[in-house]
């Protein structure tokens, strides 16, 4: 039973099996024409994101919505919250009202765990800089297993902007603790320096793809030429893209979105059987609902929904 | 134009007279490990006799020292005490009180100020001040640089006869070599160390800790330690064709310690100091992401580390520095990556050393002595000694007493320490400066200052 859900190291094994568990039986909820409990009836969930986001905080919101609780969406772009003491002030602000939880996306890595001091809610990240995304990993997680019924012994390659991406990270660390192997690739301007000290393996080229057994394709930032990460998208391409002639049979293939389409991901790819990026979409309501009910209620079975 | 003679500044205050009974005293300097009686009258040491045999004239004070450790008091080359113009963060009058209770004698404070300490006035103004409230004698360093840009050389032969002991734009390199190249030139007229924060600004970037293993699983960018080397590498180079005096400041990774170490052996006059941070800390110790461990260099990983105790101990690091750099507590409660760069240290530099290194045997006490009293010898300034005839500048420990980083506050204006909440073995009780007692603990005032009447 943990109270704030900040990293996947925050989570054992049994606690990821416990949310994933807990998320199938949410999943049916959704399946029903009146898509709600009331777990949370009474209670307050913020949606504070520094950052924007489509999926994520429509998931977060949805979820809080479908356990009845009430949501406060704050969205705050831009220029008002330079500065880490408005983060402060505005989470006291917000603690004023009681909330249940608060469910923070920044650009900044740590910000999750710096809020925990200011408030008394449950803190779940939603995204804090290049650091995790944690809630990302267990919908990521909860997609293969609905898949393949177990991460044990799979293969799994991340493949693409390592460096600057949370998605990779929090993957990493849950993959690997359900029991996979993975194996991260890219440019090698974009593989953090002695990232093999998360337990993975890193790759320059996509020579050894076949190897895997899911594909994990991630964003490649348009931006990144600027700094010189790579020389051109075109040439990126060429090296990286995942697409119909890369894969081969049998492979499953991710990507946490927005897909660039022609970049990362050939337009081929995205729309095949190999892909579960949809699935993944509509996991993240029931695992954000199912991490929710953890902080929240944390009952050890699974009656709530009943 | 008037030429100062002194170059270290401070409130004058009462000449102590004073008997120190049975403490340990370690000097290497002078040759003393032992216990010993020490009197020191109108503020010099004027006898050292043997343990429990003096009694002092009356209405001499008297502490009883018995299991304590007498050192001759610490001098510490890199302080930032923020003034002028970042007094919310630190002041000359807190800075070097705090200096007093970490058991310094003198300073040498760092000049980028707002504004940065790049003219004859405004070296004159802190001079001024530092002759009115510094608690210990201090010392000023002026830019090398206008303003800290790189760009024009400040009037150094100007700010030396004004009382600059040296110059550095620390805080920044100095980014073009050419640029360089014309102060170590200019050295030759207007004296003084010219000391280098080292740093490729193409190589550090947006960098905001050490770039390894744990900068990969945090996900923020990483400062590579090669920013450092090869600069110290090239700096180095240059030094030593223009026969030019120049110190390292705050070296933090194996790579700085071998170019320097390969550079004097070379022939090059160059000097390095290590800070107690980047003696006991490693980057893991910021996987929690708390701003009070982010300073600049990075702490570093454990092969790093262990160079920098290596090349103190091995004298390649001639002194330890703290770098002392205080930031208010609005300003550090940002994100990590947000924050700004910088740990104080007056207050734990020399219990975090002998905590983390002399207490698990890794280095000799009298080496740790000697290297933090050594830093303004590369200064030029007389270092402290404990001898008879000699002006008293001691510090007594307490190196059993057991204490909470933080517990209590701090002397300095901030809090920002990377040692706060841990705790340390190692309790200065008195500091004499300059011949004055300019710091006495709380609890030792009650316990051992007794006046005979």
């Amino acid at each position: 039973m943990i109270r704030h859900l900040i990293s996947i190291d925050d989570l054992d094994r049994g606690g990821i099996q416990r949310i994933l568990d807990r998320a199938r039986s949410f999943a049916e909820v959704s399946g029903r024409e009146i898509k709600k409990v009331p777990a949370l009836k009474g209670r307050t969930v913020v949606n504070l994101f520094y950052e924007s986001s489509t999926r994520t905080s429509s998931s977060f919101e949805l979820a809080a919505k479908r356990l009845s609780a009430d949501v406060v969406n704050i969205r705050s772009v831009g220029s008002s919250v330079d500065k880490g003491e408005s983060l402060k002030d505005t989470v006291q602000t917000l603690s004023a009202y009681e909330p249940a939880a608060i469910v923070i996306r920044s650009p900044y890595a740590g910000a999750a765990q710096q809020i925990v001091e200011w408030t008394d809610a449950a803190v779940v990240n939603a995204g804090d800089g290049k650091h995790e995304h944690p809630t990302q990993a267990l919908l990521d997680v909860y997609t293969l297993m609905q898949a393949l019924g177990t991460l044990e012994g799979l293969n799994i390659w991340i493949v693409g902007d390592v460096m600057h991406s949370r998605v990779a990270r929090s993957d990493i660390l849950a993959f690997q603790r359900m029991g996979a192997t993975v194996t991260v690739c890219g440019p090698p301007t974009l593989i953090p320096r002695e990232i093999e000290a998360l337990g993975c393996r890193s790759e320059v080229t996509l020579a050894r793809l076949h190897e895997a057994d899911v594909v994990y394709v991630l964003r490649m930032q348009q931006e990144r030429m600027h700094d010189a990460y790579v020389p051109t998208l075109r040439e990126y391409a060429q090296r990286y893209q995942v697409n119909l002639g890369r894969l081969r049979d049998g492979q499953l293939l991710m990507h946490p979105g927005p897909v660039n389409r022609g970049i990362e991901l050939s337009g081929d790819a995205i729309d095949s059987d190999a892909a579960l990026i949809g699935a993944q979409v509509k996991s993240g309501v029931a695992v954000r609902m199912a991490v929710l009910y953890e902080l929240l209620v944390g009952a050890p079975a699974l009656q709530a929904v009943a | 134009m008037k030429v100062t003679r002194t170059r270290l500044f401070h409130r004058q205050s009462a000449p102590a007279e004073l008997l120190i009974r049975q403490a340990h005293v370690i000097d290497p300097r002078s040759g003393l490990d032992a216990p010993h009686d020490v009197l020191v009258r109108d503020g010099v040491v004027a006898e050292l006799g043997a343990p429990g045999t003096m009694s002092g004239s009356s209405g001499t004070p008297i502490i009883e020292a018995t299991g304590k450790h007498l050192f001759p008091a610490f001098v510490d080359p890199h302080v930032h005490l923020r003034s002028p113009g970042q007094e919310h963060k630190e002041n000359i009058a807190t800075g070097t009180r705090a200096a007093a209770a970490g058991g310094f004698c003198q300073v040498i404070a760092m000049p980028n100020t707002t504004p940065t300490i790049d003219q004859v006035s405004t070296l004159q103004a802190v001079i001024a001040t530092a002759a009115e409230q510094a608690q210990v004698p201090t010392g000023f360093l002026a830019s090398i640089t206008v303003a800290l840009r790189g760009s024009e050389l400040t009037e150094m032969a100007a700010l030396s006869d004004a009382g600059a002991l040296g110059f550095t734009d620390d805080g920044k390199p100095v980014v073009s070599a050419g640029m360089l190249r014309r102060a170590l030139q200019y050295q030759r007229l207007a004296g003084g160390v010219i000391a280098l924060h080292e740093e490729d600004p193409t190589l550090s970037a947006d960098g905001v800790m050490h770039e390894g293993a744990v900068s990969a699983r945090l996900g923020v960018a990483g400062i590579p330690s090669i920013s450092e080397s090869t600069f110290v590498a090239r700096d180095a180079a240059i030094a030593r064709y223009e026969d030019a005096r120049v110190h390292f400041q705050h070296l933090s990774c194996v790579e700085s310690v071998e170019a320097l170490s390969r550079a004097r052996a070379e022939g090059a006059r160059v000097s390095g100091e290590a800070t107690p941070h980047h003696l006991t800390l490693t980057d893991e110790s910021v996987l929690g992401l708390d701003a009070n461990l982010k300073m600049n260099p990075p702490l570093r990983a454990e092969r790093d580390r262990q160079a920098v105790i290596e090349g103190l101990r091995s004298g390649v690091l001639e002194c330890i520095a703290t770098d002392h750099a205080p930031h208010a507590r609005h300003e550090k409660e940002m994100s990590f990556e947000q924050a700004p760069m910088g740990t104080t240290g007056l207050e734990t530099a020399f219990a975090a050393v002998y905590t983390n290194l002399v207490r698990p045997g890794v280095l000799p006490l009298a080496l740790l002595i000697e290297r933090m009293t050594a830093g303004g010898g590369l200064y030029g300034l007389t270092v402290p000694r404990i001898a008879v005839g000699e002006t008293a500048n001691l510090v007594l420990i307490d190196l059993e007493r057991e204490w909470l980083v933080g517990e209590g506050g701090y002397v300095s204006r901030s809090a920002n320490c990377c040692f706060h909440g841990r705790r340390l073995r190692g309790a200065v009780e008195l500091t004499v400066a300059a011949g004055s007692v300019v710091f006495t603990s709380r609890g030792a005032e009650k316990t051992t200052l007794t006046e005979v009447e």
